[in-house]
């Protein structure tokens, strides 16, 4: 099957996934990311790679963080940002995603930065571009339905590579809400893709979703026990709307079994790092104590994500 | 009317173990002779079937007829002369005089038969029962929900019990409506990867057990529409050696793909029920070729705009009255199922599931035939459909097994490449 996020070259045109993608490319992009770093320490936080573009925020649903790096991102590299809030304006009126899509073709888009609500949105757009021949503009996913939010995966990837230096003698534990999660998706392929030995999984069986093992996932249900000597912990959110009805009880209950307090951190490495793609409910996955301590490395990744943001944007669009 | 000679061809009629070379004569619309012309029969038309094969024409347990000229084309250009269409029409066939409407309507096209399913509910809502014994009248061949559930049991048993009460057959779609009622696709792996809520096998076998035992407390005769899992064939097959009046069907695409298929959010592999595991396929494969299920089209036309959405949001269904024949060929090659049995899939089979005499050829049947060339190979493009839909899967496939000629009732509905010859 053919990879619809590399070109004939075998070289990144849309990133959709980190499914998929050779270590190579997912490293070149840290690589890329690191240089970018020193941008955003000067005065003049700009380098010209993008200048002339075009990169359009294209939000399905409604986000200001993401948008927000997103178009921090476009702009230290020189780019034009528009920012679409088509929520509830062109598909309220009847237009479908393609036609959206046609008519900022036609306003010369080069990079469409996506999030959209349902799984696969941004395959459907790289599709279409390559049907009506549209090769030069390109597609970075934002986070699709529970399927992928790639950008955040990568920034998580070079918060661990920062802070740990090596993947490949790792042990990795992702807690919480997989089930409805892109960004636990991502990273999963990311952190099996650079090598990482031991990836876990920890939630109660209503939040995980089923043939975690075949993606090389060990599932736990036990928090102590899943976070015995871990060297790098991820914390999920976990959306309002699912903290008290049929997947659990209450949001008190899951913090008690589920939420990471000193006590149950103290099970990880004495060096072991928390990270949270935030935003965070204090109190529900995580313990205030924790979210503040000397282990979290929580804004740190949000520094980074501007910073693979552009990496990603100016190896998609740079040429 | 016509006398006709289909002569050359190899005669395959499974229902009466006939597999040889012979020609058939037709006479007033019914098989007046096999092997030799009856006493003074002098053919109007000869239909030369050198290297093809013929066949009763084939029966279609469910297909939907949105553009109802366009598709009953589709179904002869298929080979296909009957077809069974699911209530969920709009409006949906819940009251006489649209079932007769659609049933008028298509003989006067003139293509293939149309068997409509009545509605089982009024608007398929699954509450008020509605007027069976009127759209039996009108000409519903059984009683359905189409893929719509019944969600109060209680509504479920009193429906089956009214049905059994005047002997109509019941045709469901075993899904539990809470399990599937938020899905898009297979809980498999696959769903897990791209993130796609999913349906679990549980959704078919717990609904099955459900109208398996309603079948049996009220004795109504019971269908189960479009199996999709291997649990699902298999408490099928246990009913049924129970002496529950219970059949099944799969369909063509159930048969040969997976969730695997959906590779990165084709929107083609969406389907309802949804495509599962590798194994479930090679066990509905496996039941159909023991004569378990029959198999079906499930012939759904999705406009091309229906499917250029996110994977979640397409319209599940694809394309399947002009593919019913070279699939199930196909099916039958890889399954190592001989011909004769494969086309009792799609004849006699479904014949014996209606109730029904046709998908037959002997003296004195109803003269619906198929002719086809087994050998004959072709690239399903767009164009070579003469149905509407044009989504499949399937699209761009080298196919085997294409239709010659069509009869309804002894009269010749088409005729695919130049083997006919008048006379």
């Amino acid at each position: 099957m053919h990879n619809p996020q590399l070109n004939a070259h075998g070289e990144l045109t849309h990133l959709l996934s980190i499914e998929g993608l050779p270590r190579e490319v997912v490293t070149h992009i840290l690589d890329t990311a690191q240089s970018f770093m020193e941008v955003s320490q000067r005065d003049v936080k700009k380098v010209p790679l993008l200048r002339g573009k075009s990169v359009f925020n294209l939000f399905f649903e409604n986000s200001t963080r993401t948008r927000t790096t997103f178009e921090i991102a476009a702009k230290r590299l020189s780019a034009d940002v528009i920012n679409l809030d088509i929520g509830r304006s062109s598909t309220a009126k009847g237009e479908t995603l393609l036609d959206t899509i046609d008519n900022l073709c036609a306003m010369h888009a080069n990079l469409f930065v996506v999030r959209h609500s349902a799984s696969g949105a941004p395959y459907l757009i790289a599709e279409h571009l390559a049907r009506v021949g549209r090769d030069d503009i390109h597609v970075v996913n934002a986070g699709d339905g529970r399927h992928a939010h790639p950008t955040q995966g990568l920034l998580d990837m070079y918060t661990i590579r920062h802070y740990k230096q090596e993947f490949t003698n790792l042990r990795v534990a992702i807690v919480g809400d997989i089930l409805h999660s892109r960004v636990a998706r991502s990273d999963i392929h990311a952190l099996t893709t650079l090598g990482v030995p031991e990836v876990r999984a920890i939630g109660p069986q209503t939040l995980l979703p089923g043939h975690l093992d075949r993606m090389g996932v060990h599932v736990f249900h036990d928090l102590a026990e899943g976070l015995k000597d871990c060297d790098v912990v991820i914390m999920l959110r976990l959306q309002n709307e699912r903290m008290n009805g049929a997947l659990l009880p209450s949001a008190g209950e899951y913090f008690r079994l589920y939420g990471l307090t000193p006590d149950k951190l103290a099970l990880a490495k004495p060096d072991a790092i928390v990270m949270h793609p935030g935003p965070m409910n204090r109190g529900v996955e995580i313990h205030s104590v924790v979210a503040d301590g000397p282990q979290a490395v929580i804004l740190p990744q949000v520094t980074f994500g501007i910073a693979v943001r552009m990496a990603v944007m100016s190896i998609v669009a740079g040429n | 009317m016509n006398r006709i000679e289909i002569r050359n061809g190899r005669l395959i009629d499974p229902l009466n173990n006939i597999d040889r070379p012979a020609s058939l004569f037709i006479a007033e619309g019914r098989i007046a002779s096999i092997g030799s012309a009856p006493e003074g029969f002098a053919a109007e038309r000869i239909i030369d079937a050198s290297g093809a094969v013929v066949c009763p024409g084939f029966i279609d347990l469910g297909a939907r007829l949105n553009s109802i000229e366009a598709e009953l084309a589709a179904a002869v250009a298929g080979g296909v002369t009957s077809v069974v269409v699911p209530p969920d029409t709009d409006p949906p066939l819940d009251e006489p005089e649209l079932a007769d409407r659609l049933v008028h309507r298509a003989a006067d096209i003139g293509r293939a038969r149309v068997l409509p399913l009545g509605a089982l509910t009024l608007g398929l809502k699954g509450e008020r029962l509605a007027e069976l014994g009127g759209l039996a009248r009108a000409g519903c061949v059984a009683f359905s929900q189409a893929n719509r559930p019944v969600v109060d049991t209680e509504s479920l048993m009193r429906a089956l019990e009214y049905a059994a009460t005047f002997g109509y057959a019941v045709w469901l779609q075993p899904q539990d409506h809470w399990l599937a009622r938020n899905g898009i696709a297979h809980a498999g792996e696959v769903a897990s990867r791209l993130g796609l809520a999913g349906i679990p096998v549980s959704a078919e076998t717990i609904a099955i057990a459900t109208l398996v035992q309603l079948a049996r407390d009220t004795g109504v005769r019971l269908h189960l529409t479009r199996l999709s899992s291997g649990a699902g064939a298999r408490l099928l097959e246990v009913a049924r050696s129970e002496g529950v009046a219970v059949t099944g069907d799969v369909s063509i695409h159930h048969l040969h793909l997976t969730e695997n298929d959906i590779g990165y959010f084709d929107s083609q592999a969406r389907f309802d029920p949804p495509l599962r595991s590798q194994s479930d396929r090679q066990a509905l494969s496996d039941a159909a070729a023991r004569g378990v299920l029959a198999i079906c089209s499930d012939h759904t036309p999705v406009g091309a705009d229906d499917k250029l959405l996110p994977f979640g949001e397409a319209k599940p269904g694809a394309t399947g009255l002009e593919l019913l024949l070279p699939l199930t060929l196909k099916w039958a090659t890889e399954a190592g199922v001989s011909l004769p049995k494969a086309l009792a899939r799609i004849t006699a089979d479904p014949a014996a599931i209606l109730g029904s005499d046709r998908g037959q050829l002997a003296v004195g049947a109803v003269a619906d035939v198929c002719v086809f060339d087994p050998e004959a190979n072709w690239r399903l493009l767009p164009e070579a459909l003469r149905s509407k839909g044009k989504n499949t899967p399937f699209l761009g496939y080298e196919l085997q097994g294409r239709v010659t000629a069509c009869l309804i009732g002894g009269r010749q509905v088409c005729s695919g490449s130049p083997v006919e010859s008048s006379k």
